[in-house]
């Protein structure tokens, strides 16, 4: 569910192709740099209601790593 | 017929400092907090801080302008102009320069802001979309104008010269002082008060800042490896610069000499600096400064105490000065008197001048340990005797744009 959602995040405010998303894409595959980066980031914590901090965010640099960083703020 | 101004080439020189700050309201307090290590970073005081992610700020204590101004001058002015005011005066009063019907043409107020009167600004939308009301306060656009510190300055002091702003984020003041450097430099000015204010504390703005994700919620941390990012400060410098022919009649002390301005623009990304870019400025600013890279001293950074940002300006540095670069010191003032975005610039170059004149290289506060892409001399968590003869004042902003000082000491 996580996963969809942010597949379907990128594909509407990227207008990404969601059929070329998988969860072992990077960022930079996607074509998508740092502000990118904040911008799903900043979705995701509305569309979840949940927080990711600042120190996550270095990590967080494909598909994988938003549905972790995702997961974990959504358990506590 | 008129006359065509005819370019030069001659010496300016600073004679005067003035500084509103988290770690200062005046040049000397600003000074002996840099000196003692005495970081201004704490809880910042706004009403809705708790609605905020990042608690910590470098906010200026204990401003009030009724201390300095007429109560009909402070209407006039939202906080960004107040402080630019505030830091003219004690700039041109340490100068002992008078403007007078002979000089006032001839004198320049160039300041630097990225955002201006963000306090009025951000006060008519509250009272317009939260409180619904159908009309702004009526002084709302001159308080809000990005031109309000250098207009103020110019209707206190009766300068009638060139008078403008320039906003290039981050790099603003640096901008605003390369541009009064170079207008003397060419005969277009005998003298200028140059440099940057900025009040960033407002709800919205703290926000806006929050979602870009880069403020730390510690504290500032230049070039250490556990650093988070930049910590918001505020405030004002003003240089009062002029020729070395005018500050001699007049008798006036000089504490610097400015030699050198470059500018060059990434042409990259919106946010993230462009190492090439930094390069290109500080060779330009040595080029135009007329020395050699292995006569540099001392660098005051950009230095925010972001991953990107730190690691960036050390390799940039690596590469312009060669073997030198391991010779020269380093350090980032932002980690004393924080992030003043259009501001800070003019807040470095201040230090820079002090470093020059006293002696004594400014620390980078806050210091734990050592990241390896930061591995110069950054002067951690102790001031320290040295004398330099030429230093350099880096400013890498947002939007890729760069502008670096560059200065030497004055000897007699």
């Amino acid at each position: 569910m996580v996963f969809e959602k942010i597949a379907t995040l990128l594909s509407t405010k990227k207008g990404l192709n969601k059929e070329l998303i998988s969860i072992d894409s990077s960022f930079e595959e996607l074509g998508l740099d740092s502000l990118d980066s904040i911008e799903l980031i900043a979705d995701m914590e509305e569309a979840f209601n949940v927080t990711i901090p600042n120190t996550e965010l270095q990590g967080i640099k494909s598909i994988r790593n938003a549905v972790d960083g995702l997961s974990k703020a959504l358990n506590g | 017929m008129v006359k065509r101004i005819k370019m030069e080439s001659r010496k300016v020189v600073v004679t005067g400092t003035g500084v509103i700050s988290a770690i200062g309201n005046n040049t000397t307090d600003f000074w002996k907090n840099i000196v003692d290590c005495k970081p201004g970073i704490g809880e910042y005081h706004h009403p809705l801080a708790e609605q905020i992610r990042f608690k910590n700020g470098a906010d200026v204590k204990n401003f009030d302008g009724t201390q300095y101004l007429e109560k009909g001058d402070l209407d006039l002015m939202d906080r960004f102009a107040q402080f630019a005011v505030v830091a003219a005066k004690e700039a041109v009063h340490q100068s002992s320069f008078i403007v007078d019907k002979e000089n006032k043409y001839r004198t320049a107020v160039i300041c630097g802001t990225s955002i201006g009167g963000i306090h009025a600004q951000e006060q008519s939308y509250f009272e317009v979309y939260k409180e619904n009301k159908t009309r702004v306060h009526p002084l709302t656009i001159p308080k809000s104008m990005p031109n309000g510190g250098a207009s103020n300055i110019s209707m206190q002091m009766g300068i009638t010269g060139p008078v403008y702003t320039i906003s290039t984020a981050c790099a603003s003041s640096n901008h605003a002082i390369g541009n009064a450097f170079w207008l003397i430099r060419s005969g277009i000015c005998d003298q200028a008060i140059a440099g940057g204010s900025e009040t960033p504390f407002t709800y919205t703005f703290l926000k806006a800042w929050e979602a870009i994700r880069v403020v730390a919620q510690d504290t500032c941390r230049p070039f250490s490896k556990s650093r988070q990012g930049m910590i918001l400060g505020e405030g004002a410098g003003m240089l009062m610069m002029e020729t070395l022919e005018a500050a001699q009649k007049r008798g006036a002390t000089i504490l610097a000499e400015v030699i050198g301005f470059g500018m060059t623009s990434d042409a990259s990304h919106i946010t993230k600096p462009d190492q090439k870019g930094a390069e290109e400025a500080m060779r330009m600013a040595i080029r135009d400064a007329g020395i050699h890279p292995a006569q540099i001293g001392y660098i005051n950074a950009h230095g925010t105490g972001t991953l990107v940002n730190d690691s960036m300006e050390v390799a940039a540095v690596k590469n312009v000065f060669g073997e030198h670069a391991n010779q020269l010191a380093i350090s980032s003032t932002k980690s004393l008197h924080g992030h003043a975005l259009g501001a800070t610039s003019s807040l470095e170059a201040i230090a820079t001048i002090m470093a020059l004149k006293e002696g004594l290289l400014p620390p980078t506060a806050n210091f734990q340990e050592k990241d390896e892409a930061c591995d110069l001399d950054v002067v951690p968590n102790a001031s320290r005797k040295k004398e330099i003869h030429y230093a350099l004042s880096n400013a890498f902003a947002f939007g890729g744009l760069n502008a670096v000082l560059a200065f030497k000491k004055w000897e007699d």
